[in-house]
């Protein structure tokens, strides 16, 4: 008996639709099992109690990670300190990064030379910046005191990172230093592509660049700015890595952000259902905090347009 | 050019400097530290320019004699790892991703839009929300503290951004091309490959040097999934230099500095495409 394949013809929509689906899937693939399948774990794991360790016996608990979390003090100072970092640290970076923008739009002599040193700083990896400002604030031998002690500011040597609310802002003041490049580069470029017809227009009317300013150009930023604002939140609610380079949290938990709490439950206490709990809770968060830009993103869009 | 017009651009000249100063302060402090002696890193009132500035540091933590520091010992093998684990996920990254970003842009096909928004709201997910369950997976498949692992979990945030940012730039290309193509005679594949990501190189290079430097920047699964030299990068080695190990500054800022050199040169060098990459993955959003 002959057999015969009977020629399998696709129309030119199937076919694309089946090379689409081929070029996607290696990616699609990749992240659905390093971000998909580990997130559904944490989940899952969240209503174990469970030790640090494989092939440990975990037991289930039910809700009460989240219950005992929710019931906890300490759980909510963490959160309080986190939000405190996240919009102290986006609200000056936004300021600093728009008037920064500014500056280099205006043009003056050696803005070139400014947006170029912007990427340094952009650039330098955050472990290093933030191994660079623990140093400055060195209470014995750092820069910072060196510095103010040799102006005539202060009059001894100050610790700084032995006072919590202090330590916290000079986190900040680091991550400033590491991401206001950023924002400012983003803003320039955005500035760059506005057309220049509106303003003029509105200087031969008489309006002053304080008006201009806030009238015209913000505005017409309000996208680019939005975009930022979800970018950095997202980024600074979850901080980790310049905080265990600084502080490593201190002094006396002062500087533990929900991250920390979360590497710390985890990682140095063994508490691996709370643990999970903890990073299920910043997951959801994380998205709520995205969630509520977007909204804001959209009606601005429509009432725009 | 009128007086006030003269006064206003030296007013505002007068305001980059602090903001270059806010800049280069910290960062000349950097170069200074790695570059003294021990004793006058130690002196009060500070010493601000080193009497006898050394490279010593830096030869100690890339050729690290018998009296080297611990810590200083351990630098050049991450450094090593830092760039395999960084290039390979540029490269994997890069190939996958333009594929999955040109299909996604260009190709109709079902359930198109939900996978592209479903992979833009992974990057929402943080890192820490992963880590157990990846530690476990890694453990079982006997890749812990392996360049490997880090390789495999930095896709998970290398993909999502390759594929937004690659597909922001084909959407900047123009349809004609593609039809001209396939007219004649030029299959979907040989468009991507042979009309597409030539005339892309731009786009490539510019997100070739976000994934490395977000690679190489990465601190946290480092810090989880590695323990020995085997597998350690700069970050957590740099990190190391504060905790383990004595103290020891000079080598620490050093190394601060070697770490920073190859994404700072990157770029400067690309800074063109960095400012253009900012563009399209940020503003374009």
């Amino acid at each position: 008996m002959r057999f015969s394949p009977r020629p399998i013809r696709l129309t030119l929509r199937q076919q694309d639709a089946l090379v689409g689906g081929l070029l996607v899937a290696p990616s699609l693939l990749i992240i659905l099992a390093i971000t998909l399948q580990p997130i559904l774990s944490t989940f899952y794991l969240s209503f174990f109690e469970a030790p640090l360790g494989i092939n440990l016996p975990r037991v289930f608990v039910g809700l009460s990670n989240y219950t005992g979390l929710l019931k906890d003090n300490i759980f909510w100072t963490t959160i309080g300190r986190t939000f405190y970092f996240m919009l102290v640290s986006v609200a000056l970076e936004l300021i600093l990064g728009m008037a920064i923008a500014q500056l280099i739009h205006a043009r003056p002599p050696g803005w070139k030379f400014l947006r170029i040193s912007l990427i340094i700083p952009w650039a330098v990896p955050t472990i290093v910046s933030g191994a660079m400002w623990r140093w400055i604030y060195n209470a014995d031998y750092g820069a910072l005191n060196g510095l103010l002690f040799q102006l005539g500011l202060i009059k001894s040597y100050i610790p700084w990172l032995i006072d919590p609310v202090r330590a916290m802002n000079l986190v900040i003041l680091a991550d400033i230093w590491h991401t206001v490049p950023f924002v400012a580069l983003v803003l320039q470029a955005a500035l760059a592509t506005l057309p220049p017809e509106l303003e003029e227009a509105a200087a031969v009317d008489g309006a002053t660049a304080w008006q201009r300013f806030w009238r015209i150009r913000l505005p017409l930023l309000r996208s680019s700015i939005l975009v930022i604002l979800i970018i950095r939140s997202v980024e600074a609610f979850r901080v980790f890595d310049i905080v265990y380079i600084i502080t490593q949290g201190g002094p006396a938990f002062g500087t533990v952000t929900i991250s920390y709490m979360t590497y710390l439950e985890t990682f140095s206490y063994g508490h691996l259902g709370r643990g999970s709990a903890l990073s299920f809770l910043i997951s959801l968060i994380t998205l709520a905090v995205a969630f509520i830009y977007i909204r804001i993103l959209f009606r601005s869009g429509e009432s725009a347009s | 050019m009128s007086r006030s017009k003269l006064l206003t651009r030296l007013a505002l000249f007068g305001l980059t400097i602090p903001v270059l100063l806010f800049i280069y302060l910290p960062i000349a402090w950097l170069v200074i530290s790695s570059t003294s002696t021990r004793a006058e890193l130690l002196s009060k009132p500070a010493h601000w320019i080193p009497e006898a500035p050394s490279i010593q540091p830096y030869v100690d933590i890339l050729f690290p004699g018998a009296e080297a520091s611990d810590a200083s010992k351990t630098f050049r093998p991450t450094l090593q790892n830092s760039l395999l684990v960084a290039a390979s996920v540029t490269a994997v990254s890069l190939f996958f991703g333009s594929m999955a970003a040109y299909a996604l842009v260009r190709i109709t096909f079902r359930f198109r839009r939900i996978v592209l928004l479903s992979i833009l709201g992974t990057r929402m997910i943080p890192e820490i929300s992963l880590v157990i369950p990846l530690y476990v997976i890694a453990a079982q498949l006997r890749i812990l503290n392996t360049p490997y692992v880090l390789i495999a979990t930095y896709l998970g945030f290398a993909l999502p951004f390759t594929i937004w940012l690659m597909a922001a730039f084909f959407e900047s290309i123009p349809f004609e091309l593609e039809d001209a193509a396939r007219i004649d005679g030029c299959s979907r594949l040989g468009i991507l490959f042979r009309v597409i990501l030539p005339i892309s190189t731009p786009g490539l290079i510019s997100t070739a040097l976000f994934v490395f430097l977000l690679s190489w920047d990465e601190f946290f699964f480092a810090l989880i999934f590695t323990s020995t030299l085997a597998a350690k990068t700069v970050p957590v080695a740099i990190a190391e230099f504060t905790g383990r190990y004595v103290v020891d500054i000079s080598g620490m800022m050093a190394g601060g500095v070697l770490a920073a050199i190859p994404p700072v040169v990157l770029a400067l060098v690309f800074q063109r495409y960095i400012v253009r990459g900012l563009t399209a993955g940020a503003v374009k959003g």
